[in-house]
């Protein structure tokens, strides 16, 4: 009864659902920890579709965990858009034409914060 | 007609105690949507009737009569009383203008501001979620509608509380709870009898939400447990979200629980029709009293303009 229940709720109510999860959890989740943290009838492998749409938009990270992924919420707004911006690049065959361009079109302030960063990285 | 406009202005006193049984007998809904018009007709006949006395009054002296092109003096019963009645509701009148606006410009920077934190964070399905560690979960109404809950509120409830929570929250922008809770407040700042009866619309709307969502969810219990959890974790602190926005945990929550545990009531029907009919009644009672004094104002203002007396 509750798989049906669940599986013919509205696909924003079940992203909501998982979000929820992964937020309460506090670390990273693999999509069969989810899976039993909701307890419901939800099978592992709509929790695992779920997530993958929620990495496409980018408001969920991911980090390799054995054979699959285990995933975890994107803190803030410009983690948002840092995450936004490495799904496009992903999207395009030619990562590295996209990067060169991206780099030629920064104006001198983007500029500078990115050598300040590169220059931090290195000491 | 003195008479006629002073009952606008004492009805609300008479609302309060209804409006506590409308509670008890009525389904939330319907509580909801009799008291909400209830409130905004007596506000409305309230300001109309103040209106009319400040008019009045303004049409006696000289410079206003020659405005309004009256040859003859205005002639009112109670003659004498005219004058204090008019500076007394003009008073009134400037208060209540005066709150209203604070309140709608302070209200509107609120919910922009909330609009623009919902919309800064990471947005799954109709969910928002803000990273804070203070418990609180909203219903933020707009294009499209969201259920904003912080990261504190989703750790202190398990997952099936959170689910309940979700539904409760849902039902408020489903059942366009905000524009209820609106008119209320506004209400509110009319009349200051009418503060009571909007406790009682949030508490309705509370209740409401809270019928929905156990409908939804298919267990009374749950629900009742969510709304505790997430009162008691939210107690520390007053969030800032804008008034009429609801949250999980408005109103008296122990009186929310109950109505839960408990088995849904079995109401006598002749009682709810009863209260029903005796807060339209109210209402009507003010509309005609407002509008027939307004009648009985424009017709002698056209006796003083010389048109002959009918």
């Amino acid at each position: 009864m509750a798989d049906a229940k669940d599986e013919r709720r509205p696909a924003g109510e079940l992203e909501a659902t998982v979000m929820a999860a992964l937020w309460a959890a506090g670390d990273p989740q693999t999509p069969g920890e989810v899976q039993l943290s909701l307890g419901t009838g939800l099978a592992r492998t709509t929790v695992t579709t779920i997530l993958t749409r929620l990495h496409d938009k980018g408001v969920v990270d991911r980090l390799r965990q054995g054979r699959g992924y285990a995933y975890f919420p994107v803190q803030d707004a410009q983690g948002l858009t840092a995450r936004r911006m490495h799904t496009e690049l992903d999207r395009d065959g030619d990562r590295e034409t996209v990067l060169a361009r991206f780099v030629a079109q920064l104006s001198p302030d983007d500029e500078r914060v990115l050598r300040d960063l590169l220059e931090s990285g290195e000491q | 007609m003195i008479a006629l406009l002073l009952l606008p202005l004492v009805l609300p006193f008479a609302l309060r105690p209804m409006a506590r049984r409308a509670l008890e007998r009525l389904t939330p809904v319907t509580a909801l949507w009799l008291l909400t018009g209830t409130a905004v007709t007596a506000a409305g006949c309230t300001l109309a009737a103040l209106g009319a006395f400040v008019l009045t009054g303004l049409l006696r002296l000289p410079l206003f009569a020659s405005l309004g092109e009256l040859i003859h003096p205005l002639r009112t019963s109670y003659g004498g009383l005219v004058p204090p009645a008019a500076v007394l509701s003009a008073g009134a009148l400037a208060v209540c203008t005066w709150t209203l606006t604070r309140w709608a410009l302070h209200q509107s920077r609120a919910f922009r501001a909330a609009r623009t934190q919902a919309g800064c964070g990471p947005v799954a399905g109709d969910l928002c979620v803000l990273d804070s560690a203070h418990p609180d979960a909203y219903a933020l109404p707009g294009r499209p509608h969201r259920i904003v809950v912080t990261t504190g509120m989703l750790r202190s409830l398990d997952a099936a509380e959170r689910e309940a929570l979700f539904a409760h929250e849902r039902a408020h922008n489903a059942g366009g709870h905000h524009y209820f809770l609106v008119a209320a407040e506004l209400a509110a700042r009319c009349h200051p009898a009418l503060g009571p009866v909007r406790d009682a619309i949030r508490l309705a709307a509370e209740r409401a939400a809270d019928e929905a969502a156990a409908t939804v969810v298919g267990d009374r219990r749950l629900i009742a447990r969510a709304i505790a959890r997430a009162a008691l974790a939210g107690q520390s602190a007053r969030s800032r979200r804008p008034d009429f926005v609801p949250g999980a945990t408005t109103g008296p929550v122990p009186q929310r629980v109950q109505a839960l545990l408990a088995a849904p009531r079995v109401t006598h029907r002749t009682a709810a029709c009863g209260l029903a009919a005796l807060l339209i009644a109210c209402a009507v009672l003010s509309f005609a009293a407002s509008a027939t004094s307004m009648i009985d104002v424009h017709h002698r203002v056209e006796v003083a303009q010389g048109e002959e007396a009918r």
